[in-house]
Parts: structure tokens; sequence; C-alpha cells
């Protein structure tokens, strides 16, 4: 072939190649019968009881269905069930399944197939499942449709603790699937829920699909977060795992995927300018920042210790440092429980609020006899919110004349590490940041950060007779009134304790494609009622 | 040559059980700790010492390395700590992805590197020639990522031309399948281009300087016959050699681009692996590519005796 002939085939090649790059064929996600959504992180398994991760109840909601649900008033409604009944000393609930429940294979839901779920779920739920384990005297399918709790004690929160959205959620699974250890991972993904799990499709850590099941029958309400109709109208939902926020950004501008569930705050502008894409708060319920401490060695078993950080930390420094500048996505918070909740309160806040202390910090610091030991501050650097924490409480320790040694880990590192108890010095923390959902911390059933019972308690291991002594009669109030009241001394005990140190109040976006309505705000996605033209 | 092969096939096994045991050993020394992902930040130290306890992280080292060599030695990968599934599956679903890229990259960087390489040396000293090199320490110095943000800024997000991310097989089709590799390939290839057109060039140079080359131009061997029969075989087994150096680079790049643009091939399975401390995974993926590293290299070595036929095993 002469040279000539050559760069002419060439470029008519060329030509016929971007010819057809350029013509309008990007795959969109136009089918309005599929949905394709971003989770906040990689599904990597499906089993809500064997981890409590919130990406898997999110995926587990899609397929399986759950006695009672909260609605967005966070009171829980009946979802598989049709009624309950309870005797006045509330040691005695029976409940009746509602009639038409299919699990994904085609059996019925009886009764049995609840009371394994419930046994299943109550060796992991810490914090309700295992209270109603200790006073139980009998768990029994009564009939195909009825089954009874027999308490040795009352337990008036039931209800709650059945419907709740925090995790382990109490989901129902086939009695054969449920008689797996607790602690053992699951290895079908057999619902009742709305959709089924396509599991020959599951690519862990990129894809993960779910099909309508035609056999849900949906409750005739409307649907309300976990309670209602759950009315999919999509023919399936796919969840894409896309890593990197910029390229999840992009994909979305580029309308290859409808919803995002968490987008990077530093990249929300550049959403909000892009025409096809809607920005709104996430979960309305938001988040508490926390900082951690280790109760167990010096300096911060002293309460002195922990008083002198408590005056002298500003919530603004640690909000502007995890949101940024938008100031309608924090606030501060002088409590422990969610703002703009029934029980929230400020009572014995006072430490939090007001001008912060310095001098008075060094005072406590030096009363508590802290001589400039090291501090071990262990950071995530590789999660945003952790580390912006971590970067402010490592000027904050500076700013108040303590050594502080800050360790930057991986989140994996960090999980091993806080569980140790050995001294600092020896391979141990003094403290850490995490973050805790406001959907956590509504009341003290699910809020497992605010545990006093020291050894068994979450990592720091406060111990406060006083504290527990105030969730036990939260326990036991019989109406709201009691709860405020009870919430109100919690709260009190456990500022002065300094149970953990609050870092504020925050919210995050989720961004959709416009051709996306129904996207409510939740402490996790509502697939349900949500719709694409 | 046939025994050859054989002897260095099975020389490959020491080799592969070495990395396992270095790899098993650093996973061992590493902090972190599956059981406490696991069980999600709100779950007890109790709960987190249980969940440990049940997928056998609680036992000694030797004995988890001997269990783990067994069933490697039996054809069995293990069970991923995290998804419950055999790694070996886990592995088969992330092959194409990762096999795809490497193959465009390599054939786009192959395919543009070595001309411009011989060009470069052909008109050395000219503005080609540094026009040719400004272009290598471009790709040397612009890391995987930027290059790869840049190209889907322009062909993706403002010319619309190609997908921001993803992967479709190529049993959907040639087209969709070059549409969703084309960008990740050019930027992982960029570096690979940068790396064999300098040692092209480099090597070129040498061999344009020796008697045989001028001996050809004397007995009127003509420009592209000179350049690209006689000079080229003879600087082809450098530059094979640093092709298959260039293949451990390659496998790192992988596992950047494939997080920019979302591609499920073995590099995210990797990183995924890492982060969450599945060990079963990091010590299969890990295992694989020791194997790939071994028999690229092994293929090199065969290469040679194709360019030079002075070299005999």
């Amino acid at each position: 072939m002469e040279r000539r002939a050559f760069l002419k085939t060439a470029a008519g090649s060329a030509v016929a190649v971007t010819g057809g790059l350029s013509a309008p064929t990007i795959a969109r996600a136009a089918d309005s019968k599929v949905l394709r959504f971003v989770p906040q992180a990689n599904l990597a398994n499906l089993d809500p009881i064997w981890t409590t991760q919130y990406v898997v109840r999110n995926g587990a909601l899609l397929i399986w269905d759950t006695l009672y649900g909260v609605n967005d008033q966070l009171v829980p409604q009946p979802q598989m069930v049709e009624g309950h009944e309870v005797t006045p000393d509330f040691k005695t609930w029976t409940f009746k399944l509602r009639s038409g429940l299919k699990f994904h294979d085609g059996e019925p839901v009886r009764s049995k197939d609840v009371v394994a779920s419930i046994q299943r779920w109550m060796v992991r739920d810490a914090t309700m499942g295992q209270v109603i384990k200790k006073r139980l005297d009998a768990l029994e399918a009564v009939d195909d449709s009825t089954f009874r709790f027999r308490l040795n004690a009352p337990y008036p929160k039931m209800l709650f603790a059945l419907g709740k959205s925090s995790t382990p959620c109490l989901f129902i699974m086939p009695e054969r699937i449920a008689a797996t250890d607790p602690f053992k991972q699951i290895n079908e993904y057999v619902g009742s829920g709305p959709m089924r799990f396509m599991k020959d499709e599951w690519v862990p850590g990129a894809k993960a699909s779910f099909n309508r099941f035609d056999g849900y029958s949906p409750r005739s309400e409307k649907a309300n977060w976990m309670a209602g109709g759950k009315r999919v109208n999509f023919d399936r939902v796919e969840w894409q795992i896309i890593p990197d926020g910029a390229t999840a950004a992009a994909a979305l501008q580029n309308g290859e995927v409808d919803w995002w569930e968490t987008p990077l705050p530093d990249l929300m502008p550049l959403l909000r300018k892009s025409p096809g894409v809607a920005v709104d708060i996430a979960d309305p319920l938001g988040n508490i920042g926390a900082l951690r401490l280790n109760h167990l060695h010096p300096p911060f078993n002293d309460v002195r210790a922990r008083r002198a950080l408590q005056i002298a930390l500003s919530q603004a420094d640690y909000m502007q440092a995890v949101v940024g500048s938008d100031d309608s996505l924090w606030k501060t918070v002088p409590g422990y429980f969610t703002p703009d909740t029934p029980l929230y309160s400020e009572l014995g806040g006072e430490p939090l609020k007001g001008p912060r202390d310095y001098d008075l910090a060094k005072k406590l610091l030096a009363e508590a006899g802290y001589k400039g030991e090291p501090i071990i501050l262990l950071v995530a650097t590789d999660v945003a919110i952790t580390k912006a924490q971590g970067d402010v409480t490592a000027d904050l320790l500076k700013r108040i004349g303590m050594n502080v040694q800050y360790a930057a880990l991986d989140w994996g590192t960090v999980g091993q590490r806080r569980a140790k108890k050995e001294p600092p010095a020896e391979g141990g923390w003094n403290i850490f940041h995490t973050w805790h959902a406001g959907a956590d911390c509504v009341n003290p059933a699910p809020y497992i950060a605010l545990n006093c019972s020291g050894e068994t308690a979450w990592f720091g291991w406060p111990k406060s007779d006083l504290v527990q002594e105030k969730i036990g009669a939260w326990y036991d109030a019989p109406d709201l009134a009691a709860e405020k009241a009870a919430v109100a001394e919690i709260n009190k005990a456990a500022m002065e304790h300094v149970v953990y140190l609050p870092t504020g109040f925050f919210k995050v976006n989720q961004a959709w494609r416009k051709n996306v309505s129904g996207v409510v705000k939740a402490p996790f996605p509502v697939f349900w009622d949500v719709t694409k033209t | 040559m046939f025994a050859y092969i054989i002897r260095r096939v099975v020389a490959t096994i020491p080799v592969v059980l070495l990395v396992a045991l270095f790899v098993f050993s650093l996973l061992y020394l590493a902090p972190g700790d599956p059981a406490a992902i696991i069980a999600g930040d709100q779950a007890t130290p109790a709960d987190v010492e249980r969940i440990r306890a049940s997928i056998g992280l609680d036992r000694p080292f030797v004995i988890r390395f001997a269990d783990w060599l067994w069933q490697v030695l039996n054809g069995n990968l293990g069970v991923s700590i995290f998804t419950n599934l055999p790694v070996s599956h886990m592995i088969a679903q992330r092959i194409e992805p990762t096999v795809s890229l490497m193959l465009l990259t390599l054939v786009l960087s192959l395919s543009t590197a070595i001309p411009m390489g011989v060009i470069a040396a052909w008109k050395h000293g000219t503005i080609i020639d540094r026009l040719v090199m400004m272009t290598a320490v471009f790709g040397f110095s612009t890391p995987v990522f930027v290059v790869g943000y840049l190209l889907a800024f322009v062909f993706a997000l403002y010319l619309d031309w190609l997908p921001v991310q993803g992967f479709t097989s190529i049993s959907a089709g040639l087209v969709p399948f070059l549409r969703n590799l084309i960008l990740p390939a050019t930027a992982l290839g960029l570096v690979y281009m940068a790396l064999i057109a300098r040692i092209t060039r480099a090597t070129m140079l040498d061999v344009l300087s020796q008697d045989y080359v001028r001996t050809a131009k004397a007995k009127g061997v003509g420009q592209r016959g000179m350049l690209f029969v006689h000079a080229l075989k003879n600087a082809a087994v450098p530059i094979v050699t640093i092709v298959g150096i260039g293949f451990a680079a390659l496998i790192g790049g992988a596992v950047v681009t494939e997080s920019v643009f979302a591609i499920p091939g073995l590099g995210r399975l990797t990183v995924d692996a890492i982060l969450r401390r599945d060990y079963p995974v990091i010590q299969g993926v890990v295992l694989m590519f020791s194997f790939v590293y071994v028999l690229v290299n092994l293929g090199v070595d065969l290469l040679y005796t194709l360019f030079d036929p002075r070299i005999r095993y």
C-alpha cells in the first residue's frame, strides 16, 4: 500500500470512528422502570443481623419486611402485623400477622418464622433485643399467624423495639435462614419485602440489583418511612458502587445514575449548579459528631480532665470543619439527644454553651494531675468526617497545653485499636472520633454510645451508676411526659459525667436527577413512591 | 525449549509460595480488624470478639497459614470474610474488565510509543524529537488520576461523547465495550507509552549508530525498511524487557484507573479488600497477580528468541 493510500484509509477510519462516537448513544439511565442508585458505601454483604452497617440495613429494607416500622414522627406503625394486644402490666404482648404475606420463595410467612427471626435478632441487638431477652419467660408461636411474648417484667417500649430503624432492625426471615448462628453470616437472601435480591448478578464492590417482587402485598396506607404501603414503581433497582466522589458526581451530572445517597460536601456547589440535578437534605434527623474519651486511663479517667475538654471545645469549629461553609447544615447541640425531636433536652448542657475558657481548662487539667503525658489521638484519615474532627481536636489539645500524639490511621485500624483496653503507652488510646446517626439518638434505647455500664459499655467504657439509673427510668416511663423528664435527667447526668463530647449536630445532602420525583428525607433511602420519567 | 518452559513454570511455584508467605505475614502484622468493620460502629466490644472468633481470626498464625496453604494446594482460595462468596468466584467476576483494560492499554501504548520512539530517534535533535520527549515527560509526570479526571471532563461531561464510568462486557458488542474503556485505557496508557517511547528512542539511537546500519544505508536500503526492519528488530530486546517490567506498573496503575472510572476490575477488588481487611481476598488476588507477573516475564524471555536468534534456552 502506498503511504498516501494508507493515510487516506486511516483518516477515513478515524472519521468513521469519531462520527460514531459523536452520536448521542450514551447509555443514559433513561429507562423509567430502572432506578440507578449510588449508595453511601459498598454493599459487601447482606446480613442485617450479622453486621450493623447502615448500608446493609438500607439494602435489607428492600428485601425484608418488619413487624412494625417507624414513620417520620418516629412512631412505630403496624407493618407485617394486623394488630396486637397487650396486658395492662406490659408483660404479655400478643401479635397477629396480616394475611397474604409471602416470602420470595412463595412460602407464606408464619409465626414460627417470626419467632426464629426475633430469637436471632435479640442476641445481636444490645440496646433493646437483649433487654427483652433478659425479661423473657417465653416467646411462642400460638398458631400460624399469632405469636406472643410473655415477660417477667414490664416492657412498654416493645413496639418501638420491633419497628426501630436503628441497626440491627428486626427483619423477618424464613425460619431456616433465621436459625443461623447470629454471629455467622446467612447465605440466602429470601425475604418478604417489596424487592428480590438478584444474588447471581451481585458483584460485591460494584453492583447489586433488586427486582420487584410481584407477590408483595403492600398495606393500604400511604408509605411513610418504614411504615405504610411500600409500593415500588420500578421493575428493578440497581445499586452502583462508585467509590470516587468526583466520578459519582460526574456520573450523576451525565445522567448515568439517577440518585446519589451521600454526595461529598465539597462537591455540592458543583451539583447545585448542574441543570439536571436536584439537591436536598438527606436525613432530617442528621448526625451528632462525637469526641470519645477513654475513661479507663489517665488523664481522662478523672472527670476534671474530661470537663477541661468540655469547657474548651467549640462545636462551631468542628462543624465548619466537617460540613464547610453552609451554615444551614449544622448547629451546636448542648446535649446528647437529636435536636428537634420530642425528647430533646439541654438540661445540664451549660458547659458546652458560651465563650470557651482555655485558662479554666488548663487549671482543671492541672487539678486532675496531668503533667504533659502523651495523649494518643486516633484519627481515621480515610473518613472525611473523622479526619476533620481529629484535626480540630489536635489543635484544641495543643491550645490547652496537652501533649498530643496524632495517630493517622485508616478506619479499619481505628476500629481495631479503639477496642484495646491497655494503657495508651502500650498500644491503647485516649481519644478517637466518630459520629452517631440522629435516628440512633432520639431516645436511650438505640443509643449505645450513652451506655455507662463500665466494662460492657461502648468503647471508652464510661461508668456512671447515675446515668444507668436514669436510663432505666426511661425504659419504665409510661407516657411521653415521663419519658421527657427521664431523658432530661439522663442528659444532665451524662453531661456531668462527660460520657463523651458531642462536637455538634450536622446534616448531609443527597442528590438526584430532576426526572426523578418522590425522594423523601429520611434516615435511610426510601425507594417506595419514587418515580422516574 | 519445551523443557525450558516446563522448568520455568515449575520454578514459579516456590516464588509464588514465598510471595504467599510474605503477604500472609504482612497481613498478620498489619493493624486493622475485619471483625470491627463487620460489627459496625454500634457493636459492643463483646460482639466484635464473638465475630472475630466466628471467622477464625483468633487462631494462631501458624494454624491459619497452614489451613490457608492447604486450601490453596487443593485449588481453593477460600471464602471472603465479608461476602461469604468463594474468592475464586470474586476473582472470576473481575477478570474480564481488568484484562480488557490492560490489553487495550497495551495496544494503545505500544502502537503509539514505538513509532514515536523510532521517529524521535530518526529525527534526533529536531523539533519532532523534542515534541516526542515532551509528550513522554508529560506522561511520566502526570498522575493517572489527573489524566483520568481531565479526560472524563472533556470527553464525557463537556463533549458528551463517552460515558464517565462503568464497564460493558464485550459480549454486549464491540462499540459499547470500547466506549467504556477508551478513556481509562488512554489514562492508564500514558505513563506506559512514555516509558516505552523513551526506551525505544534511546535504544534506536544506539542501534542507528551501528556499522551494519551504515552498511545497509550504503547498500541503498530504504528509510522505512532500515528503521522498522533492520534497526527496530535489533532494538527489540530492551523494549520487550521494559514492556515486561512495565507490566507491574500497569497492575498498580489499574488499581487507580479502575477506581477513577468505576470499573469493576481486580484493582478495585484489591483496594476494597485491603480497606476492609478481607484477608482471603487480598491473599487470593496477590497470589494471582504474582503468578501472572512471573508468567509475563517468562513470555518476555521467550520473546527474546524471536527477536534475537542468538539467544537459546
